[in-house]
């Protein structure tokens, strides 16, 4: 009988595991909607929107993506399925950085539930999940009527404050103890999640979690 | 009459030693990357290292002869038969401190062995830094370790550093007879002969040591490296009185008993400073005016210096260390030749412990070559190495007080040492007690994926190596009554090890007299060079 696992590991994907985020996904269904003029469209669309979603996203994390995911009102559940292997494959795959599986197999070798804690679209991040064997994914949900997706995104929106408490939500659902759980992100967006765990990891930080980290002293890690 | 020979031996023997008198110089001492010149007490007996032996005259000659004489084995060319899978490992950057001038011994060693090796049509041959759980080398220190030639023939493929967390890196052999795992690098292990290249400062380094500590696991660790062993471990610098070598003996021998090993171990003489900075090798007595005006100069350099700087300074200055000897053959009888002659360089005799011994503490440990003496290494640094570089008696009494020169700075490299700015800030609040620490936080630390991913990928000590920082100062903290950080730059860091402060040198003898009376005697090593004491 084997030892049920006491401890997780939680990591933010976008910048944290992959060289990526969210726009990148949303370029990849834009350029590939079905025609050739709503490609085009929307295509340019997005690419006219990209000064404001860089400013939004260091602006406000959760603006952001409640903004963003508004651009996906219309798209057909099952072409954005498909589509989500294609962009697992085509793009996701390539910019996972190389040392983030040995960052996972040593956590899991360690004890740790690997768990994938992303502000993304659970399709979207599905793949990813399932190539790097993880145990569990928490994403946003995308509503969807009749097939399509409505834009708006199934609350609560999986984002800053709100990773900490789905975080501390699966700890008590699995009998984890919070304090031994280990943390992993990229963004000071992630602050809350960071804190709430008792082992916290900055990754490839931003400026503002460098130093959060050198404040705190939690070990950064380099991933290439 | 007393005959010349023995006369001359007298001298030798107590050149050493200087009683300070009313008109002896003020002391140079190193606290950090600054210097100390600091008026000691009249009756302050001063302990400095015997003068470096004569290198030998042709290093490469006295490496073939030894490769070709060994101990206890056949020379090494009978050993090699082509198409074998041969592995040479090396010791790390921990060794010699501070790192010696190019080219290298270990270079040398390897020069002549890999022509030897492609002479004699072996092929397949790997080059493993035996770096345990210590940091990675950078490719630049790799490079500097070998030399351009070999460096470029062998790395990254064939030269690199031993990764004790890959999972499928580790080979494991039987127990010993007291349980112990014995595990080491699979490439070595799976090799027809391995070959281990030495370099011996102190009589702890070498022997068992070598494959049994360099090229193992935390599992096979854990054996030696523990509170208790360091606790039973009477003294390190012998290692037929030593709980922790009787352990890696232990391993050792069923690694011997599985593999072919055939150890090259190089001896150093204490030559640490040369050139303009060779009177630091001296002592205040045979200073010449001109040398009083460099320590002078360099002194309030230093002192207007950022600490940065200074440190990379004094990094840019590599050791003149010349080889005194070189022995190869089988672990234990060549061993012996080499600890004979350390011994002979290293070993000052002393007549009687002190009530308080002083110790200037230098920029550079084992363990921050190229970075910073954090609080943790000066801590090993007085409790580990200083307190036990003797043979099985201290030079400080039982109760007796250590006072140490350094600024005590609170900052830690967090590349090389994560995992130790943990244990510093969450744990040393919580307890100061190795077993209770060992018990209750090792693992933990040993198994944190961040710590064993900067271990593997970064260039980080591993995150059980804190813990073996505190478990060597632990005979340290049993027997002494107090230290005291002369020149502590905060309250913290000392408080956080247990100890006291004072702003200077003067006032930290006041206050260890104090406590241990107004008659108390007092010893003042002067380290570097490098010395251990042999109190009789």
């Amino acid at each position: 009988m084997t030892t049920p696992l006491t401890k997780a590991a939680f990591y933010d994907v976008d910048g944290t595991l992959i060289r990526t985020n969210v726009v990148h996904a949303y370029a990849y269904y834009a350029m590939n909607r079905g025609s050739v003029l709503g490609t085009l469209g929307r295509s340019l669309s997005t690419l006219a929107s990209l000064p404001l979603f860089g400013a939004m996203d260091s602006f406000n994390r959760k603006v952001f993506n409640e903004f963003f995911y508004q651009y996906y009102e219309g798209l057909s559940e099952d072409r954005l399925i498909t589509l989500a292997e294609d962009l697992f494959e085509d793009v996701l795959k390539d910019a996972l950085f190389k040392e983030s599986k040995d960052l996972l197999d040593e956590a899991r070798r360690s004890g740790c539930r690997n768990v994938l804690v992303s502000g993304a679209l659970d399709f979207t991040i599905r793949p990813l999940a399932r190539y790097l064997g993880v145990d569990d994914l928490i994403a946003n949900k995308m509503q969807f009527v009749g097939g399509r997706a409505t834009g708006k995104v199934i609350p609560p929106i999986i984002e800053g404050a709100n990773k900490a408490n789905v975080i501390r939500d699966y700890c008590v659902k699995h009998k984890l103890q919070l304090d031994k759980c280990h943390a992993y992100s990229d963004s000071a967006s992630d602050y809350a999640m960071l804190t709430i765990v008792g082992r916290p990891t900055a990754v490839n930080p931003d400026s503002k979690l460098r130093s959060l980290a050198r404040a705190y002293n939690w070990p950064i890690l380099d991933l290439k | 009459m007393r005959p010349l020979k023995t006369l001359k031996q007298l001298y030798d023997e107590e050149s050493h030693i200087t009683w300070q008198e009313k008109g002896s110089p003020p002391r140079a001492l190193f606290s950090g990357e600054d210097f100390l010149l600091e008026d000691v007490p009249v009756g302050t007996r001063i302990i400095s290292a015997r003068p470096p032996l004569e290198g030998v005259p042709n290093v490469k000659a006295a490496i073939r002869w030894a490769i070709n004489h060994p101990e206890g084995m056949e020379p090494l060319h009978a050993l090699l038969r082509p198409g074998m899978k041969v592995t040479l490992a090396v010791d790390d950057i921990s060794l010699p401190l501070p790192p010696m001038r190019t080219p290298d011994v270990r270079q040398q060693v390897m020069e002549i062995v890999l022509e030897l090796l492609a002479d004699s049509g072996v092929d397949d041959v790997h080059i493993i830094i035996a770096n345990a759980l210590h940091r990675r080398m950078t490719e630049a220190e790799m490079k500097r370790m070998v030399g351009e030639r070999i460096f470029d023939a062998f790395y990254p493929d064939r030269y690199y550093n031993h990764d004790a967390e890959d999972p499928d890196g580790m080979a494991e052999m039987e127990r010993t007879s007291h349980g112990e795992v014995v595990r080491i690098n699979r490439r070595a292990a799976e090799s027809d002969l391995l070959i281990y290249v030495n370099i011996n400062l102190v009589p702890m380094d070498g022997g068992h040591k070598s494959v049994g500590t360099g090229l193992a696991d935390y599992e096979s660790l854990r054996a030696h490296h523990n509170a208790r062993t360091i606790r039973e471990t009477e003294s390190y610098m012998e290692p037929k009185r030593s709980a922790l070598h009787r352990s890696v003996e232990r391993i050792g021998r069923v690694v011997d008993k599985n593999l072919k090993v055939f150890h090259i171990e190089t001896v150093l003489n204490n030559r640490m400073f040369d050139g303009p900075v060779e009177f630091l090798m001296k002592k205040e007595e045979d200073y010449t005016e001109f040398d009083r005006l460099k320590f002078q100069s360099m002194k309030y350099a230093l002192s207007r210096m950022p600490r940065a700087a200074k440190r990379k300074l004094f990094f840019n200055i590599p050791a003149a260390y010349d080889v005194i000897g070189v022995f190869a053959g089988a672990t234990e009888p060549t061993h012996d030749k080499t600890l004979e002659l350390s011994w002979k360089q290293y070993s000052v005799p002393v007549e009687g412990q002190a009530d308080i011994a002083i110790f200037g503490v230098p920029y550079v440990s084992p363990y921050n070559v190229n970075s910073i003496m954090n609080p943790l290494l000066l801590q090993v640094m007085g409790l580990g190495y200083l307190f036990n570089l003797n043979r099985g008696v201290p030079l400080v009494k039982k109760g007796g007080v250590i006072i140490l020169t350094h600024p005590a700075y609170d900052e830690f490299d967090p590349e090389h040492h994560p995992s130790y700015i943990e244990f510093f800030n969450r744990l040393l609040p919580e307890t100061r007690d190795a077993m209770v620490l060992e018990h209750r936080y090792e693992r933990e630390f040993a198994k944190n994926p961040s710590y064993v991913h900067l271990y593997r990928k970064g260039n980080a000590y591993h995150g059980a190596h804190p813990f073996y920082m505190w478990y060597w100062g632990e005979n340290g903290r049993q027997h002494v009554g107090k230290v005291i950080v002369a020149g502590a730059e905060n309250n913290h860091v000392p408080e956080l090890m247990g100890w006291e402060r004072t702003d200077t040198l003067s006032e930290a003898i006041e206050q260890a007299r104090g406590f241990m009376g107004r008659s108390a005697s007092i010893s003042l090593v002067k380290i570097p060079p490098i010395l251990q004491v042999d109190v009789r």
